[in-house]
């Protein structure tokens, strides 16, 4: 089954093309990953499928629905996008870990987070800790973990791993191969060598189109 | 009570301080000369003016004529308020519908209260206190908001990214352009003669009355700023949020950034 069917999908800002002829399909439970220059538009595509932006033409047909038709609030719970450098909210670890329970109107659970963050290799003290002494690759966990918490169905990864020392790519790379196992959709935007390699299905983009597949 | 009318021999003989700020302007190069001179007309044409239409006003004292100086100072604080907001978006009736409440409801509970009387020599007056503590605090909660959607823009895609509702998203810089623009009328309660004697007591010792009598106009006072700065930043920020998005809950001007 199609989770995706983009149609020549163009975007434009006001100085530039970004994206253009963009035609694909994605099934559901696949793992594609996007590479290319930077300034290629790559982060672009992920900001469209995530409805961030919508498209300047053509159209993302999501389970058979065009995404315009969809209530964007609802259709990001599902399909939940992952920035380069995220940023965190508020003081702590939990003032991030409490925001996606405020988002659906559900009270805390403690050990639904503890458990979501010991999958990342982060202790139950990472909850009350400043957000102030996290460190790049622990930040990255906590945000990929406040994405997480309520299971989404597709992940959109844009170059999550980027500036990770190795061992913190090791974990996270078993933790994404144990979601897309999970049934999870996971589309991914990445200049790593050896993540390209082990791509299951690639893309390039260059100057906002499709070079190859 | 005390003379308080000034001559116009005194008026014109005050008019020499002028001269202090033309000559500082002119010795220090601050190129102002022209806008002290066009100020000082401004001044005295403006408050010839108001003085007039106040004295007439007053003298006719007519409720319908006192409701549309009211609207008529509403109106013109709205439009300066509207035009502190950079967003392109903007909607002068959300302006002008934070004042107007603002203004209203304190108004309201004054008269209601027996605080003041509905006669036009203190609604006018009053209102004029209300609506420009009011413009003030709503300007102030304008920019601090397009400056924090500016700083905060990730933060804000974030949360939406997230399933967050616009609302949601925009809590906390609401929260905090509401803060800021409430920020100076604490503050200067908080400092109220101990730093300067505010106006409105200021006024009545000048006329004659006493300070203890003053000082209790000029906690009314205090409680009535503090009142409609509050409602005219809450009603004005949760229009004004809104215009940062649009109807498929993205960040407006997130297309500069693709």
């Amino acid at each position: 089954m199609k989770i995706f069917e983009l149609d020549n999908l163009g975007l434009v800002s006001p100085e530039k093309v970004i994206l253009e002829e963009i035609s694909l399909s994605v099934e559901a439970g696949a793992h594609l990953t996007i590479t290319g220059p930077s300034g290629s538009g790559k982060s672009s595509l992920l900001k469209l499928l995530a409805a961030l932006v919508s498209p300047s033409s053509g159209r993302i047909v999501y389970q058979g629905r065009d995404l315009e038709d969809l209530d964007p609030v609802t259709y990001r719970k599902e399909v939940s996008y992952c920035f380069q450098q995220p940023v965190l909210f508020g003081q702590t670890v939990w003032d991030n870990m409490v925001f996606p329970f405020e988002i659906r109107h559900l009270p805390f659970d403690q050990e639904r987070v503890l458990t979501a963050l010991a999958r990342l290799n982060l202790g139950h003290e990472f909850l009350e800790k400043p957000i102030k002494e996290l460190s790049g690759g622990e930040k990255q966990r906590v945000a990929l973990v406040r994405n997480l918490l309520f299971e989404p169905k597709v992940l959109l990864l844009d170059e999550v791993s980027s500036g990770l020392d190795e061992k913190t790519k090791t974990l996270l790379r078993t933790f994404l191969t144990d979601l897309h196992q999970a049934g999870v959709t996971l589309i991914e935007v990445t200049h790593d060598q050896r993540e390209i390699e082990a791509a299951g299905r690639l893309l390039t983009i260059v100057e906002g189109r499709l070079a190859h597949e | 009570m005390n003379n308080i009318d000034i001559s116009y021999l005194s008026l014109f003989l005050a008019l020499s301080l002028v001269l202090v700020a033309l000559v500082i302007s002119s010795k220090e190069k601050l190129g102002l000369t022209r806008d002290i001179i066009t100020s000082v007309l401004r001044t005295i044409i403006q408050l010839t003016v108001v003085g007039y239409l106040l004295y007439y006003v007053f003298d006719v004292d007519n409720i319908f004529l006192t409701l549309a100086m009211v609207l008529i100072i509403v109106y013109n604080a709205s439009r300066q308020a509207d035009k502190r907001n950079p967003n392109q978006k903007k909607r002068f009736y959300q302006s002008y519908l934070s004042l107007f409440l603002a203004t209203g409801l304190t108004l309201t509970v004054l008269v209601l209260s027996g605080a003041i009387q509905f006669l036009p020599s203190q609604i006018i007056p009053i209102t004029g206190m209300i609506a420009s503590n009011s413009m003030v605090a709503i300007g102030l909660c304008y920019r601090e908001m397009n400056s924090l959607f500016r700083d905060q823009r990730q933060q804000v895609l974030e949360k939406l990214a997230l399933g967050a509702p616009v609302k949601l998203a925009s809590a906390s810089i609401v929260r905090q352009a509401i803060r800021t623009a409430m920020q100076p009328t604490i503050d200067s309660a908080k400092t109220v003669g101990l730093v300067s004697l505010p106006g409105m007591m200021s006024g009545l010792i000048f006329a004659g009355v006493s300070p203890i009598f003053a000082i209790k106009y000029q906690i009314m006072v205090m409680f009535m700023l503090l009142s409609a700065t509050s409602l005219g930043a809450v009603v004005a920020a949760y229009f004004a949020y809104r215009h940062y998005f649009n109807d498929r809950a993205q960040l407006d001007f997130e297309e500069e950034k693709v």
